[in-house]
């Protein structure tokens, strides 16, 4: 059973949450992002070869928006309950009549939706500088959903994992950026001189830049069903660690 | 009145370290009384009200709430519990409005502006509905957190140490609300270790130290139980030994002989009534006395008394 004005009422504070900090949660990737797609897309990105059908710059733009979107999403989601848990607030939403399901579809589902707003303002953004098409918009879409839901989970365990900032700011910043831009934004996996181009396929956002790519061009390094499973693997497995999170009380309760 | 809300049996806490924060408590607290614990630092007051609330996982007994146990019916009970925490925990960026509306959301109440403006009104917030937290004084965040805790409607209510660190006016107002709470029906149990707030608003008192309940009873039963009257006269002139005719007196000689204490009653007016008789007896004995100092035992007398005796091993 959903306590759905509870779910309403974690997912609209969170999402005030997110106004409140506009320009830390919105502005701030909106443009390192395209600084990311005016360099490498707008001004090198001319002078590059086309990377199969596609040129440079339109080649980038799946790949820089799966990089900002991981780490916000992470960052967002952890934050929304790291938070509580630093200042003492949690005492409310531990002692309200909420379980599992509301406090995992409002926070994640704020986070998940936050990601959504900054894709949308990303990929306008980037149309302004880069010529750009998606061949399956609402394959491309359902991916990025998957993505937010999935790494929304992922923050929310940091968030109740991590014990001090410092922690809450590793994951994001030495885990996933360098696994991100080792992952396929600026170049394809097949580009990589053997044995490289084998072991970059143990990088698990290879899929995920992969996945997104194909929607935007219907083609990648790695195939759709593939990215998807993985996707959803990942899915599957976060929501399994936070329900066993809620089930002993880690980190929650005493 | 006597309708159980709240049912503890054997109710142990032992933290992660071997910390044992609760032992073997048993309690029951009563449809709309106001239930004082009252106990030292660390006596485990916290950690019984976060083991009914959730924020504790209790590692032994069993909470009934509202007749149910609380394993199963957790959702329903916590619709039903209010709890105003002894740290100032909330969102300090948050406006006051947001703030309790949030709070009333959250235990699945659909909104109802005009009693949220009501709950402000009653606890002087309304003019500072629309200011962040953080702009606010102690005592107005303060009345943040019982608003938070009141925007669903509770039967029961927890406050964990309401008036610590506030000013004795605020204090006594505070008192008030509590009044108009329990007036309205809601049950009250309040951990203080303030002596006075227990004596001033609680129908019963529970003593905890170590994490064990030493003593449950209503309040006027415990100076019964527990109470004394001490009396001292300063006599005219020393006295070497207690003449025979005291005998009879719970009485000793003090300060070298110049003065008598007396100590016994029990809280309900004998002693009062002993020390008269006792005046009479030292004149009947013609034995001089140039003054009286009356003064009947406090509940801070009888919970130091208790702790004290705590202190001792068996």
């Amino acid at each position: 059973m959903i306590a759905w004005r509870s779910t309403w009422s974690i997912y609209k504070r969170e999402l005030v949450r997110f106004m409140r900090t506009a320009f830390q949660s919105v502005l701030a990737p909106v443009l390192t992002t395209s600084l990311y797609i005016l360099v490498f897309g707008g001004a090198i990105g001319g002078r590059m070869p086309d990377m199969g059908t596609v040129d440079f710059g339109a080649f980038i733009i799946p790949g820089l928006l799966m990089l900002t979107l991981l780490g916000e999403t992470t960052s967002n989601s952890s934050f929304g309950i790291y938070m509580p848990r630093f200042t003492g607030t949690i005492y409310k939403l531990l002692s309200a009549p909420v379980g599992f399901g509301e406090t995992l579809l409002g926070f994640v589902g704020a986070a998940a939706t936050k990601s959504l707003i900054l894709a949308a303002i990303i990929l306008l953004t980037a149309r302004i500088f880069v010529d750009y098409t998606i061949a399956h918009p609402f394959l491309a879409l359902l991916y990025i959903m998957l993505v937010a839901a999935a790494f929304s989970l992922f923050g929310f365990i940091m968030g109740i994992w991590a014990d001090n900032f410092e922690k809450l700011g590793i994951i994001p910043m030495l885990v996933l950026t360098p696994l991100t831009f080792l992952g396929g934004t600026f170049y394809s996996i097949d580009m990589l001189p053997d044995p490289w181009d084998k072991i970059a396929l143990a990088n698990p956002i290879v899929y995920l830049v992969s996945g997104l790519r194909w929607t935007f061009y219907g083609s990648s390094d790695v195939s759709i069903a593939l990215s998807l499973g993985i996707t959803l693997g990942f899915l599957v497995l976060c929501v399994g660690v936070v329900a066993v999170i809620f089930k002993t009380g880690w980190r929650l309760r005493d | 009145m006597n309708e159980p809300i709240l049912e503890l049996s054997g109710l142990t806490k032992v933290y992660s370290g071997g910390l044992k924060a609760l032992d073997n408590v048993d309690l029951e607290i009563r449809r709309g009384e106001i239930f004082a614990l009252l106990g030292p630092n660390g006596a485990g007051k916290t950690t019984l009200i976060g083991s009914v609330c959730g924020l504790v996982r209790p590692t032994g007994g069993s909470i009934n709430a509202f007749g149910a146990g609380l394993d199963t019916t957790w959702r329903s009970a916590r619709a039903r519990i209010g709890l105003v925490p002894q740290e100032m925990a909330t969102d300090m960026f948050e406006t006051v409005w947001r703030a309790v509306s949030y709070s009333r959301g959250l235990f699945g109440l659909a909104p109802n502006k005009a009693r949220i403006e009501e709950i402000l009104r009653s606890l002087s917030l309304w003019d500072k509905r629309d200011a962040q937290i953080r702009e606010l004084s102690g005592g107005m965040k303060r009345r943040v957190l019982i608003a938070k805790a009141m925007a669903h409607e509770p039967e029961l209510l927890f406050l964990d140490e309401p008036t610590a660190g506030v000013d004795v006016e605020l204090r006594k107002d505070m008192w008030r609300q509590i009044d108009e709470m329990r007036a309205r029906g809601v049950t009250i149990i309040l951990t203080t270790h303030y002596i006075e707030e227990a004596e001033e608003m609680a129908d019963r008192v529970g003593i905890i130290s170590k994490g064990r309940l030493l003593m449950v009873d209503e309040k006027a039963a415990m100076m019964t139980k527990l109470g004394l009257t001490e009396a001292h006269f300063a006599l005219a002139a020393p006295l070497a030994q207690l003449p025979h005719e005291l005998s009879r007196f719970s009485v000793e000689l003090e300060k070298g002989g110049t003065s008598l204490r007396y100590r016994g009653g029990d809280g309900t007016g004998r002693g009062k009534a002993e020390v008269a008789e006792l005046a009479k007896a030292l004149v009947n004995a013609g034995i001089d006395f140039t003054g009286i100092d009356t003064r009947e035992s406090s509940l801070e007398d009888i919970f130091v008394s208790l702790l004290g005796e705590e202190e001792v091993p068996a």
